[in-house]
Order: C-alpha cells, then structure tokens, then sequence
C-alpha cells in the first residue's frame, strides 16, 4: 500500500470505492455520453452548428444577460450583506434568512410569479408599461429572472468576510482624514475582491444555464429572446440529438472553465490570507 | 447608537463623521436593501399567494386535489423518496473518505463532485437522454429488452439523482474536515469499531449539518425542472412531477390552478429556509458550548 502513514480510522478503502463507483455511475459516464454523441459529428458539422447565426444570437443574449445580471448582484450583494453585517434594523433576520429563497424555489415557480409581476398588466410590470418600457419577455425580463436566481450568491460570499473585517482599520483611516469614500474605496473593498469575484463567477455560471425560470418570462423568440439552454431544447424537440450535443458541449466547456476559475480563485485567495497572516 | 464608524473612545467622532449624517446613509442604504428586495424577494412570494386564492379556498383545494396534480404529488414524492436516500448514503460515505483521510486526487475528486452544480439542467436531462433515448448509446438494447428509462419514472429518477447529487457531501465535507478526527481516533484506539465510531462519535457531531443537507437535497428533488422537463415526455397523469404540472397549467392559461399547486412548492422552500435558520442556530449554540467548556 501506498499511503499507509495516517491510516489509523477504519474504512478508507471501501468508502474510496464506493465514492469513485457511485460518482462514475452517475455523473462520469453519463456525461462522456456527450462527447461520444459529439464525435459522431465531422468537424464542418460540428462547426456549422455552433456557429449558426440563431446560435450565436442566443450566446450573445445569454452571456450578456447573465454578465449584467451577475453584475447588479455584486452592486446590490455587497450592499445588502454591507447592511446585514453593520446596521440593526426590524426585520433583519427575516431578511437574512429570505435571501436563500431563490435556492429553495424551484425555478419553475420563480418563472411564473416573475413573469406575471413584470407581464404589461401584473403589479409591477404595469408600472413600467406606463413609462413604455416592456419588461417581461424581452431581455430585460430575462435580466430581471437570473438577477433573482443569481441573488443568494455575492450575498453569501461577502458576508463571512465582511463580519471578520478588522473596524479598526476604518477607524484608522477616518481617523487619518480619509472621506467616507476613500474609506470604502482603499480600506473596506480591497478585502473583499475576491469573495466579490466567486460571487459574481458563482452567480454568472448559475445564470448561464439557468432554464427554468427564463422559459416563461422571455417569450423565447429566436434571434431575440431565446437563450442557449432553450435553444438545446428546441433541438431535443426536433430530435436533432446531434446538433444539441454539440451546443451543449460548447456550454459545458465553458461551465469547467468557469468552475476551474472558482476553485482557482478561493484557492488562491486561502493562499494569499495565509501567508498575510504570518 | 453604534455608529459603523465611530472611532475608539478619547476622539470625538464629530471631527471625522458627523452623527447625523452617518445616521441618514444608514437608512438611505436600509432602505435601498429594502427596495431591492421588495420587487425580487418579498412582492413574488406575496403575490403567489394572493394569486393562489384568488377565486377562493374552493378553487384552490380543487385545484390541489384533482387527479393530476394528485398523481403530480405522488410522483414527485416518489422521485424523492429514491433520489434523496441514495445521495444522503453517498454523501456520509464520500466525506468520510474526503474529510478522514489523506491522499493524492483528493481534491479533484472535490471538484467532481461539485460538477452537477456547474451544468445547465437542461444538459443534465439531455445526457439521459443520449444514453437511454431510442437514438441513445444504450437505446437499441433497451428496446430489445422492453425497457424504458427516458420518458419514464427511471428517467425522471436518474436526472433527480444527477442534479442533487452534490448537497449532502458538500454540506459534510468541509463540516467533518473542520471537525479533524482526533476523537475518532482516540475512540478506534479504545477498541471501538468502524460503525461503532461512525455513529457514537461522527454521527452526531454532523447532525445538523447533515439534516440541512438533506433538506437542501429534497427541496431541490421535488422542484427541479429543467433536467426533468427534458427527459420526462410531459405525460399527464404519468410523467408529470409538480413542477412539469405547474408549466402545463401555466401554459394552458389556468393560472389560479397554476399558483395553487406553485404554492405547495413555495411552502416547501419556505420550510426549507426555516429548518435552515434552526439550523444554523443549533450550530451557533453548541459552538458556544464547546467554547464555554475550554474556558
């Protein structure tokens, strides 16, 4: 044997065997499944498919989208655990437990009660409506739909971070003459940039694949509305399985970048506080 | 008053913030939280109620327990009482092996795991549908042999196992690592067996962290829709779990019925978010004891 040092627990070897069977069974091999399919594509095929103009559209509107809206959550993230973590107000652990909701509701129901909020007619969307501006099943309603799902994730990054942020520090800096601003600027936010960062990654690979709640809200019209996950369920509906897999292998390349990414940065970042710490 | 950044005592904090300004921002950023929340949050969750029982009790009891959304229930309930059992098994088993134990690949055994969380739903119905479809790897055989997965009850269970596969490990994993394995050790060299040390001394350790794992996976068995939707086929009756109902009523323009059965659902999340605050108070709390008993 191999490792034999630090074996004085029972049990290694057969929960080792189970995990790695039970991980192939269910996630492995299912998923080399679409490189198989995919191969069975010439390389013209292949491209052609993913680089059709109806394609590249719904890559535009979904990588846009979801950039936007995993950038109003930093904004807003940031500000709402800034508020959590600093300020006592009524309510406020209602409002810190409510901000998982998104993870708890199933997509299909944020979907419909978004939709029927931002329709011309529903509560919030008539408001708009009166100042000509269409929110549900144009871009921005696909907007409005992953800033909700996509919600959780800066809050819940930068919250653990901001509670240990040393307010001394702060109080240095006010008390050196610095504004409010530069405070913010130079003292609070450096710390913070990469859990900023996982946040945002975290909300924006969410948002790319999200299906669920955009399928109702964006009235998915090709060219315009149609994200990319839909675009694989239009190709599924038509039995074109060749042509799903390949778009679907594009979206899966991206996702392992982006996970990669995420590892990478909090990896980097436990380095980096590591060594600040000696 | 606490001010956010009131200096340490001796310094008169009116030379640096004035009080009352400091105290105006803090309302204007509550409030802009406030707003915020108000239209993505708070206004969603009001108006699936009011849109629920707005033809009245009758209606929405009706709507609940027709046929379909019945056999809507039974299936989703049925989905989860396979899906979740199996990923809780996997998870103890695969922190144990992760959080006790060192060895090279371990952490990107890790990063595996974490995979179905990285993967549109949509694709992790569509690789269920490549293996077992009629044009599938394995679709040859299994029409040989009479079997159907895709379009079926297995399908629908396969993509559910798929797609809440990571939260119970990824609960546990940083939760034992956190824990070491000093009192697991000490316990072995006592004479204790593997069971014995699993459920004396890990067990409940990781109650808690286990039990919002599990919530967490069951929220998300009895509510995912993408990866369903497309291997389920949308037969009413047979293949449609409670989300895939509320699509159908929704498309259908019946949506009284729609928000009626969304709101199971969102009842569902909302004990979701409640077990998940108790949680995190027990937590809280045997920290400070383990904390009280050092000093």
């Amino acid at each position: 044997m191999l490792f034999k040092q630090n074996r004085a627990l029972p049990g290694f070897g057969l929960t080792l065997g189970i995990t790695l069977l039970y991980l192939s069974l269910i996630v492995l091999i299912p998923l080399s499944g679409v490189l198989i399919q995919t191969a069975s594509l010439s390389w013209e095929q292949f491209w052609e498919t993913i680089s059709d103009s109806r394609v590249v559209a719904s890559y535009q509107l979904s990588f846009g989208a979801s950039f936007v809206a995993a950038g109003i959550n930093v904004i807003f993230g940031l500000l709402i655990a800034w508020v959590l973590v600093r300020y006592s107000f009524p309510g406020k652990r209602v409002i810190d437990g409510l901000i998982d909701l998104p993870f708890a509701l199933p997509t299909a129901v944020a979907g419909i009660v978004l939709t029927t909020l931002y329709s011309p007619n529903g509560w919030i969307g008539s408001f708009f409506d009166s100042f000509g501006i269409k929110v549900a099943f144009t871009p921005l309603g696909i907007i409005i739909a992953l800033t909700f799902i996509g919600l959780p994730f800066v809050v819940r990054t930068v919250q653990p971070v901001l509670e240990d942020l040393d307010k001394e520090m702060e109080e240095a800096a006010s008390i050196l003459g610095a504004s409010r601003w530069q405070t913010f600027r130079f003292v609070i936010l450096p710390p913070l940039y990469p859990a900023l960062l996982t946040g945002f990654s975290l909300a924006f690979a969410r948002a790319l694949g999200e299906y669920g709640s955009i399928v109702f809200i964006s009235g998915n019209m090709p060219m315009k509305t149609e994200i990319t996950p839909l675009l694989i369920m239009t190709k599924l509906e038509q039995f074109d399985y060749a042509g799903a897999t390949a778009i679907a292998l594009v979206m899966l390349t991206i996702s392992f970048l982006l996970l990669f990414l995420i590892n990478g940065i909090q990896w980097f970042s436990q380095r980096h506080q590591r060594s600040a710490r000696k | 008053m606490k001010s956010s950044v009131a200096p340490s005592e001796g310094i008169p904090l009116q030379k640096t913030i004035p009080i009352k300004q400091t105290k105006r921002f803090r309302w204007l950023l509550i409030s802009l939280v406030f707003l915020f929340l108000s239209l993505f949050l708070l206004i969603p969750l009001v108006a699936i109620f009011v849109e629920a029982f707005s033809q009245g009790l009758d209606v929405y009891f009706e709507a609940i327990t027709e046929p379909y959304a019945a056999s809507a229930i039974q299936l989703t309930l049925l989905v989860a009482a396979i899906a979740v059992p199996l990923n809780l098994l996997f998870g103890v088993v695969a922190s144990w092996c992760l959080a006790k134990f060192d060895f090279p690949g371990k952490n990107f055994i890790i990063t595996l795991i974490d995979l179905p969380f990285a993967i549109s739903p949509v694709i992790s119905g569509l690789i269920f549908v490549l293996l077992f479809g009629t044009q599938g790897l394995l679709g040859d055989w299994l029409i040989a042999h009479n079997l159907r997965i895709v379009f079926a009850v297995p399908g629908i269970v396969l993509a559910t196992v798929f797609v809440t596969f990571p939260f119970v490990a990824r609960e546990l994993i940083p939760l034992m690592q956190s824990q070491g394995i000093q009192e697991e050790e000490a316990a072995t060299s006592l004479g204790a067996n593997g069971w014995q040390v699993f459920f004396r001394i890990t067990l409940p350790n990781i109650k808690w962290g286990l039990l919002y794992g599990v919530i967490l996976c069951n929220a998300r068995a009895m509510g995912e829709f993408g990866a369903v939707s497309v291997v389920s086929g949308h037969i009413r009756g047979e293949t449609n779990t409670i989300p895939l109902h509320v699509e159908t009523l929704y498309n259908e323009y019946n949506f009284t019925a729609a928000f009626a059965v969304a709101s199971l659902l969102t009842l569902l999340a909302l004990i979701t978010l409640i077990v998940k605050g108790f949680v995190e108070w027990k937590t809280k709390q045997s920290e400070n004891e383990s904390q009280s008993e050092i000093g």
